[in-house]
């Protein structure tokens, strides 16, 4: 169910419109409903070759000998392809905007770095032809020790991964293994801070899952060109990195893409365009690459999965003073796209709230796995993850209700961002009121009357004071200069007046309004079970404290 | 041996095209001798609606009905260059640039009519509805057929238009993070009741109540499709989904469909949605995306829900049914929960 509250903000939009803001039929929907949209791969060739990869079996090995004579002999191979052949073997995607270093072959040569790393490339008059030659080819390794997990992979002695990147870090600006994030002063905030709050959490890494796997099929044209169809979701990202590796000029290529049977960020790694195209240059014949299943589910880039570390110093008010993280996003064992994430991920970091003191260390770390790359969310749906679950954990530990307890610290028009850029067009707290009215999430009237577009810092000169929620106004307010705004500022080195805002964060168990309480705590909890969850935000049970849970949840008081 | 309820929380922002910028998409805008307009484009239509966004942007823009746009895409003898489908920047950046070509060819266009009417291009106005009309004289208009027609073959003018939107590239500061990395952002809180079976360690997600800030919404429909469908994905990642599932060990890898769980039509639930709309300064009509960040405050919101409904902390995803139950089992065994 969906429905729109176009009184909100409706002061700041013409809805005079005609097209715009009507739920018009997609122009393809006819195509899509009878099965007549094409895909790459409903592009049909009488002569078509196929191309299959033989991948490592190992996850770290030195290549010693590669003999494919019988399999050049098998019935139907047309071509063996093999590193050598590869015009411009190491690439890396995002050279295409100068950012980072070579490092990944297109075919391996001397060292296979994740379990699936392509080596040969079988082109045959079908894929069952490639599959048969496959398991004629004899390669020798010598298996060499691996790492897989991040930390270790940053320890001294760990097994280098990456001859680019022999630390196992990819390089910011030269000087730095990881990009960091500093605003204001997290050390002395955490000093003065009365609660703190640490944990670890762990992304895992996850499929796109795509109806269509990744693939492409190249045709010679006429004139030296070559028509790729493909499944790209970046046209010319793929155009310019299949051009690249095989040292062709951009207008030698002419891409079309279409109809995408599903991409989420895995289609933009240009995984098969570069090798169909050079398949079709040595052939002089149409050449499909496309991924099968297992391929896809294993060997295609998933979404990295990344460590992360928040530490979180808190006030007894409710005000959260500092943040400091620490992530490690698995960029398995080439850089793809990690490198871009972890700056997005930094520039993402405290979230949607106004911290006054951050602190943040993100590595792109390299690990003997298949190269990680973007999905749905890159950069950012982990570090939300580990940063929403955290605050819930900083509620329970300061005694508020979870969504109150946000929308305290959330950011307003005005505010300072960590990164240094004033908030604008703000709108959560909003988007807190509306979902708690419907959900009956009890917020007490002064929550309820908030918003984005007052009581940010650009109104009041600058300075960022979380106290200000309506109903606290009585409570005695700290001085600018202890409020802790800016850059250089310690926050709230006055203690704040913890008693009467203590007390003002405690729910009035009779004082609820006619509203109905949320489910919580159900009748269930009332069955012996190991549980005897802290409901922080039910009413009845805003009699939790911090102390009362230190040893449970790994926070601890000061 | 029961089953537990409970309700989480995740309150989430999103930020809107490349981090950085850096990120431009051209759009070329042509009509046909008949009045009918087609946008080229090299950008990808992933199924989001990104044809359709941009038709409806281009119509707006043109004055003129939706039916009369065809969008023509991913072809790079035809389509200008777009950096891709990707960081919830087709909406953003794609239309921006449609919406600059789009004007473009409307002044054309109008000049245009302004000939044939022998009037001020300034005292012309569209009605939407395929005329061009003088303000205040609507009897004194003309069909954009009309207008296209002459422009073609008497005027010799092409009604056409180009555009191109970038938003510059931001600088790093290496010591502080200093940045600008985004030009707006959307919003989202998300509630989500989940019930836990401590017997078997399933949670299953009853209920989600969401509201969602995405500035204009273009099409309502496909914002729905984006949020339902980002939900869903949302969920999968929270309760099902990964290839490595005891990672970092790298073993019982799924290979297919068969082995890759992920929540069946049965494991949807009811999902209340609301949707706000705070225009963007720099959106076309105020447009953000809602396409990346609709999955990521589900997340929390069940893991908050899980420690809810039992009481334990489930920090490492997905929430498989083995790891509530070892957590239930080891918060048993702890002092704390001993002295309850």
């Amino acid at each position: 169910m969906l429905e729109f509250r176009k009184d909100i903000f409706a002061d700041e939009r013409d809805d005079n419109l005609i097209e715009v803001g009507q739920p018009t039929a997609r122009q393809d929907i006819l195509g899509h409903v009878t099965g007549t949209s094409p895909y790459y791969d409903d592009h049909r060739f009488g002569n078509l070759l196929h191309l299959k990869i033989l991948r490592s079996p190992h996850a770290h090995a030195r290549i010693r000998s590669i003999d494919d004579s019988a399999a050049a002999r098998a019935p139907g191979v047309k071509r063996i392809i093999r590193a050598a052949d590869v015009p411009v073997n190491l690439n890396t995607l995002l050279s295409l905007i100068q950012f980072g270093k070579d490092d990944e072959p297109s075919l391996a040569s001397d060292v296979v770095r994740y379990k699936g790393e392509p080596i040969l490339g079988i082109v045959a008059t079908s894929e069952r032809a490639a599959i048969e030659a496959m398991a004629l080819v004899r390669i020798s390794y010598d298996q060499l020790p691996a790492v897989f997990d991040v930390e270790e992979a940053l320890k001294s002695g760990a097994p280098s991964v990456n001859a680019a990147y022999p630390k196992n870090t990819f390089e910011y600006y030269g000087k730095y293994d990881h990009q960091k994030l500093r605003y204001g002063d997290v050390d002395a905030a955490f000093k003065q801070a009365e609660i703190v709050v640490e944990d670890r959490y762990q992304m895992s890494p996850i499929e796109h899952a795509p109806t269509e796997t990744n693939g492409s099929i190249a045709v010679p044209d006429t004139n030296g060109r070559f028509i790729v169809y493909t499944s790209t979701q970046a046209l010319f990202f793929s155009l310019d990195t299949s051009a690249k590796i095989n040292a062709m000029q951009s207008n030698q290529l002419h891409f079309i893409g279409g109809t995408v049977g599903g991409g989420f960020g895995g289609k933009v790694d240009t995984l098969t365009e570069p090798l169909s195209i050079l398949a079709a240059r040595l052939t002089g014949a149409p050449v499909r690459y496309r991924f099968g299943r297992h391929e896809e589910m294993q060997f295609g880039s998933p979404r990295g999965a990344e460590r992360i570390y928040v530490k979180d110093g808190i006030m007894k008010d409710g005000r959260i003073v500092a943040r400091q993280v620490r992530c490690y996003f698995d960029s398995g064992a080439y850089t793809r796209l990690s490198s871009y994430a972890v700056v997005k991920c930094t520039a993402h970091i405290p979230g949607p709230y106004t911290i006054p003191n951050v602190h943040a260390d993100v590595y792109c770390v390299f690990t003997n796995r298949t190269p990680a790359t973007a999905m749905r969310g890159f950069g950012v749906t982990a570090v939300d993850f580990a940063m929403e679950c955290h605050i819930d954990k900083g509620a329970v530990a300061v005694g508020m209700d979870p969504l109150e307890f946000r929308m305290l610290n959330m950011y307003r028009d005005g505010d300072m961002k960590a990164h240094r850029r004033q908030a604008k067009n703000t709108a959560l707290i909003e988007c807190a009121q509306v979902t708690a009215e419907k959900a009956n999430w009890p917020l007490r009237d002064e929550f309820r009357r908030m918003s984005s577009r007052t009581g940010g810092s650009l109104e009041r000169g600058g300075v960022v004071d979380r106290t200000r929620a309506p109903a606290l106004a009585s409570a005695p307010k700290l001085a600018p200069a202890d409020a802790g705004a800016g850059r250089t500022r310690v926050p709230s080195v006055a203690p704040p007046p913890v008693v009467p805002q203590r007390i003002a964060y405690e729910r009035p168990m009779a004082a609820e309004p006619a509203r109905a309480a949320p489910p919580q705590q159900p009748a269930s909890r009332s069955v012996p079970t190991p549980s005897a969850a802290p409901p922080a935000s039910s009413p009845a049970g805003s009699t939790h404290g911090a102390a009362r849970f230190s040893s449970v949840f790994g926070t601890r008081r000061r | 041996m029961a089953k537990h309820r409970g309700r989480g929380v995740a309150t989430i922002n999103y930020p809107i095209g490349m981090n950085l910028g850096g990120d431009p998409s051209q759009a070329l805008v042509h009509s046909n001798p008949s009045g009918k307009f087609t946008v080229a484009l090299s950008s990808i239509d992933l199924g989001q609606g990104m044809k359709s966004v941009t038709r409806q942007i281009c119509a707006e823009t043109l004055g003129v009905p939706v039916d009369d746009v065809y969008v023509d895409t991913a072809d790079s003898d035809t389509g200008p260059h777009c950096m891709g489908s990707f960081a919830s920047r087709g909406t953003h950046r794609v239309g921006n640039a449609v919406m600059t070509a789009a004007r473009e060819a409307r002044g054309v266009m109008l000049e245009a009519a302004a000939e044939e009417l022998e009037v001020d291009p300034g005292d012309l106005e569209t009605d939407g509805k395929g005329s061009i009309r003088v303000k205040g004289a609507p009897h004194r208009s003309i069909s954009v057929r009309d207008v296209a027609i002459a422009a073609q073959f008497r005027q010799g003018k092409t009604i056409s238009g180009r555009g191109i939107f970038l938003v510059p590239l931001s600088d790093v500061d290496p010591e502080t993070g200093e940045m600008s990395p985004a030009t707006c952002y959307a919003h989202a809180c998300l509630i989500a009741e989940v019930e836990v079976d401590d017997e078997t360690g399933d949670v299953t997600v009853l209920k989600m109540n969401s509201t969602y800030e995405i500035g204009r919404a273009i099409n309502p429909k496909l914002v729905e499709q984006q949020l339902v469908g980002g939900s869903w994905m949302g969920m999968s990642h929270a309760l099902y989904e990964t290839p490595e599932p005891y990672y970092p060990n790298t073993r019982d890898g799924p290979r297919d469909f068969n082995e890759y769980l992920m929540p069946g039509p049965g494991d949807i639930c009811p999902h209340d949605i609301t949707v706000l709309e705070r225009p963007a300064p720099d959106g076309p009509f105020g447009a953000k995306g809602p396409g990346e960040m609709c999955a990521n405050p589900v997340l929390p919101a069940v893991a908050n829900a899980v420690f809810n409904a039992v009481g334990v902390r489930i920090n490492d995803l997905p929430i498989t049914p083995e790891k509530v139950l070892r957590a239930l089992k080891a918060r048993a065994g702890s002092p704390a929960a001993r002295t309850r």
